[in-house]
């Protein structure tokens, strides 16, 4: 009992600074405030119940991520997206990427517009890209969290941010015309 | 345009490069102007992203608190009558005692192995023994682990689906549990044999709804059905209206 007591206490501590986070990641995955927050409680349920097998020291972020990720892929808007989460292999109609100087592009992009972009991006590329830019974590723990190679974490933020950056020349370019 | 530098623009901007490869590359972008107008966008790119991105979306109070509520040590994460708001534990008590004192222990005792049950089917790796959508292959599955014969209902025009069976043990009773999805939700149907300490849940919570778990139930044709679920009320209670109307 005691045992389980100071497991309790362990896990709140390090999981409530992470509500907030984990919110906002769940948010745009689902792009759903109702999804987001079922997605959030059952995953802190689900992480809860896992604790004891969690091994101390290790990574605690990329594990509560990891349960986040698992549980938005068993539901069912995740089961509709994780045909999209394969496509490395199989290239789509890739975006030319022309060499227009960019910094100019995206000092008129303001921050709606890269969050549309964003949203308009396939579950796989708006997760790796929240994963690197926003949550900052490493390519290995990407790698880990997502369960590919470090080649593919590096192959798919190129194609993500490459996506990203045509869905913002088009806006923008819109925009001008 | 092409040059041996570009492609790890990304990796130097991501701070992924070994230090020898980031010095060199620092280095090469002090001369390479291609290389330096690509970084300059792409580093105005990851920038803006992380901007517009992080905490745009921020857990309402609700969620806090529920999630609070799921985390605090003493409670378990099972909705516990002794953490809730008070108003929650006077509302059980007075259920409770309109029941009779002698029931207390029991009834408690019995949500807490239901809900537990529930919660432990959702976070297993494999919730249920026999798996399918159809009523017509589940409801066979239980004939002959179970002293007693129930009916399913026709889901096709509802929005709830079935997922599958299992048999499940409360109170050293055996029974079947059901599990339909709605949404991005489960919800469990326990279905018993209605005598002690079943008859006990005749009545459904009143505070049921300020719990985690929206629960209902009823006896009907010497079975004891119980429907728990982290769904909304609405929804347990329209799959408890489809079950009653199930035709055996």
């Amino acid at each position: 009992m005691p045992d389980d007591r100071r497991n309790a206490e362990t896990f709140e501590a390090l999981a409530i600074p992470l509500l907030a986070p984990l919110y906002n990641f769940a948010h745009w995955l689902t792009r759903n405030r109702d999804e987001a927050e079922d997605l959030v409680q059952e995953t802190y349920v689900k992480a809860l119940k896992g604790f004891p097998s969690f091994t101390p020291g290790t990574n605690f972020r990329a594990w509560m991520y990891r349960i986040l990720r698992n549980t938005f892929l068993t539901s069912r808007t995740g089961l509709k997206t994780t045909v999209s989460l394969d496509d490395d292999e199989n290239p789509v109609a890739e975006p030319a990427v022309n060499d227009d100087p960019e910094s100019l592009l995206f000092a008129r992009a303001d921050q709606e517009e890269i969050g549309r972009a964003l949203e308009q991006l396939p579950v796989a590329h708006r997760e790796i890209i929240l994963l690197c830019d926003v949550e900052e974590m490493s390519y290995k723990e990407i790698a880990e969290l997502v369960g590919i190679p470090i080649g593919t974490v590096m192959s798919r933020l190129s194609r993500a941010r490459r996506a990203m950056r045509s869905l913002l020349k088009a806006t923008t370019q819109g925009v001008r015309q | 345009m092409t040059c041996e530098w570009r492609d790890k623009i990304e990796a130097y901007l991501d701070n992924e490069l070994s230090q020898q490869d980031d010095l060199a590359m620092s280095q090469h972008l002090r001369g390479c102007q291609d290389c330096a107008a690509a970084t300059l966008g792409s580093r105005k790119l990851k920038i803006s992203i992380k901007r517009a991105a992080s905490a745009r979306f921020v857990p309402s109070p609700e969620l806090q608190s529920k999630i609070r509520r799921v985390t605090a040590p003493r409670s378990s994460f099972l909705p516990s009558w002794l953490t809730g708001p008070a108003f929650a534990t006077a509302a059980v008590v007075v259920v409770l005692l309109a029941l009779g004192p002698w029931l207390r222990p029991h009834r408690q005792d019995l949500f807490a192995e239901i809900a537990d049950l529930h919660v432990s089917t959702l976070a297993s790796t494999n919730p249920i023994d026999v798996v399918s959508t159809d009523r017509h292959t589940v409801k066979p599955w239980f004939e002959g682990k179970l002293p007693f014969t129930f009916a399913l209902p026709e889901l096709q025009n509802s929005e709830f689906h079935l997922i599958g069976g299992r048999v499940a043990y409360i109170a050293q009773s055996p029974g079947a549990q059901l599990l339909f999805g709605i949404r991005k939700h489960q919800l469990s149907l326990l279905i018993f044999q209605e005598r002690q300490p079943f008859t006990e849940l005749s009545r459904t919570p009143k505070d049921s709804e300020l719990l985690a778990f929206n629960l209902e139930t009823w006896s009907d044709g010497g079975l004891r059905y119980v429907v728990i679920s982290d769904a909304s009320a609405e929804d347990v209670r329209t799959l408890g209206q489809l079950l009653r109307s199930a035709k055996p």
